[in-house]
């Protein structure tokens, strides 16, 4: 406790600083403000140009009032169920790739040359923002929903396939050793000791994944992946502000119905 | 325990046969939506393009190789912008998510049915909307430039931020507020002494979390033009300069990496 002694008998009682250390604090403080200072120096910003968007973003949010769902009805509803599609394949193949990988970068199950490759396999495919992976899928696929669709794969790899690995090498060993002592093969001690101990948590996982690839797979769009996003693109190039806004809109439904509904099954599942 | 009678024999099975069959219609149902949404994006792709992309992808190593190593003094000032844009992004982002996570928790919002469904909403709005799309926005809104990209992680992140630290205002430990109400403490005074100490700890760790992740997304909002790495990225594609790609392809490894780094040290040292 901070207590402030003066000569007289008279004592104070002051609250203890987050961080102990006042050479730490007052470092802190400085260090952020010198860095604020020359962040905001070195900052190119065109003022009069931000000046003449505030019309028009004052325009951008009175189109919300109300949003135009009708004139674009039918792009818009091309690019969300695009979107869904894409949502749905790159889950399942990216969760059905990620098996054998995250099989093989588990401690406690292969041999170390297969750990280290599908480690290598996992970061490689983590490091990188999907929508890079899309920029490269579109130049190597061409534009449309499979270029997406490899991006969003990818990126479910690297994910899911790190977190069943780490999820093997935490289950309980016992188990395990049980079902070996019966005599069970390889892929029979897998499907009743492995398999049981880790699905439930997986299957909350790949909902969860579900859920990310739907917000991705509306930002994919942007570089030529498909779905949504090339429409929203689209309809801002054009300044279409009410399509925009509907687009947006109806995102924001879609991910908020998702996460319901994932966060609904994890609890059923767990 | 479920068990087949074959004649005399008792033979274990894992499921008995009401749950084997809704597992395997389950399976199958999800099976044919994954084939009808397959076929649905394969009327869409054009297959020569994918067969040739192996070929492709060799051509497109092949010309990355070696990376533009001289064209590195070009990209300091990119790798600054990208960092400002995350940094001052993820601060503008926490000195507004503070205020809204206590408006969102259910023990300290001021009214549970007028102001929290709006902090709520904010919330929720906020995170369900892509920085990249963010960036679309403000870009298109106030001109391209780094401004924009500050102002899109900003808000991308007020809803991560706010959610991660309202939830854990709701699990703080309500004796030591009793305590400081027990001492006639008015309520803001309550706020700085029962609960800011409390949820600081928490409030640190989720900040460096999401700058972690903010510099990760910082590297690609200029490909919208919203500053930062993403823009030369772009400008070396359109321009075809794959040796510039790779360069740039590593330094946003490293980037990432060490932020990982960096926050992954940052929050061993407050947990």
């Amino acid at each position: 406790m901070g207590t402030n002694m003066n000569t007289s008998v008279h004592r104070t009682w002051k609250k203890p600083p987050f961080i102990q250390s006042p050479l730490l604090r007052w470092g802190l403080v400085v260090g952020a403000a010198i860095y604020i200072a020359l962040a905001f120096g070195t900052m190119d910003v065109n003022w009069s140009r931000v000046a003449d968007g505030i019309p028009r973003g004052q325009r951008f949010v009175s189109a919300f009032f109300p949003p135009d769902f009708v004139s674009r009805a039918g792009d818009i509803l091309d690019g969300i169920l695009e979107s869904l599609w894409i949502t749905i394949i790159s889950t399942v193949a990216g969760i059905a790739i990620s098996i054998p990988v995250g099989l093989g970068a588990a401690r406690n199950l292969s041999p170390r040359p297969v750990y280290l490759a599908s480690r290598a396999v996992l970061a490689i495919s983590r490091t990188f923002p999907e929508i890079i992976i899309a920029l490269f899928a579109v130049k190597l696929f061409g534009f449309g929903p499979f270029a997406g669709f490899i991006a969003l794969s990818i990126g479910t790899l690297g994910f899911y396939g790190k977190l069943l690995a780490e999820d093997i090498e935490d289950m309980d060993p016992s188990q395990a050793e049980a079902v070996k002592a019966t005599g069970a093969g390889w892929f029979q001690w897998l499907n009743y000791a492995v398999q049981p101990q880790v699905m439930p948590r997986m299957i909350g996982l790949g909902m969860y994944r579900l859920d990310i690839n739907f917000r991705e797979s509306a930002v994919v769009g942007i570089v030529g992946g498909g779905g949504i996003g090339a429409t929203l693109l689209t309809s801002f190039d054009r300044y279409e502000f009410d399509s925009a806004a509907a687009i947006l809109l109806i995102i924001i439904g879609i991910v908020m119905a998702v996460e319901y509904s994932s966060s609904y099954i994890r609890k059923w599942v767990q | 325990m479920p068990v087949a009678q074959t004649g005399s024999d008792r033979i274990w099975k894992r499921r008995d046969r009401r749950t084997q069959l809704t597992v395997w219609a389950v399976q199958l149902s999800c099976l044919m939506v994954f084939v009808y949404c397959w076929s649905l994006v394969s009327d869409k792709t054009i297959w020569e393009f994918v067969y040739d992309a192996p070929h492709q992808a060799g051509d497109m190593a092949s010309r990355m190789v070696p990376p533009a190593w001289d064209y590195m003094d070009q990209l300091w000032v990119a790798i600054w912008d990208t960092i400002n844009i995350a940094t001052l992004g993820t601060m503008m982002a926490v000195v507004l998510a503070f205020p809204i996570a206590f408006l969102a928790a259910r023990n300290t919002t001021p009214s549970v049915v007028f102001v929290r469904p709006i902090a709520l909403f904010i919330i929720v709005s906020s995170r369900s909307i892509n920085s990249l799309l963010w960036a679309l926005m403000l870009v298109t809104i106030i001109g391209p430039g780094v401004l924009a990209g500050v102002l899109a992680i900003g808000f991308r992140s007020i809803g991560f931020c706010a959610k991660l630290l309202y939830e854990a205002i709701e699990e703080i430990d309500t004796t030591q507020v009793e305590a400081v109400t027990a001492t006639g403490a008015s309520g803001p005074q309550v706020l700085h002494y029962g609960i800011v100490p409390q949820i600081l700890p928490a409030f640190a760790g989720i900040s460096v979390f999401r700058w972690d992740i903010n510099i990760r997304e910082s590297t690609v909002l200029g490909l919208v033009g919203a500053g930062g790495i993403g823009l030369q990225l772009n400008a070396s594609i359109n321009n075809v300069a794959w040796t510039q790609v790779s360069l740039i392809l590593l330094v946003i490894l490293g980037t990432v990496i060490v932020s990982e780094w960096v926050s992954a040290k940052v929050r061993h040292a407050i947990i």
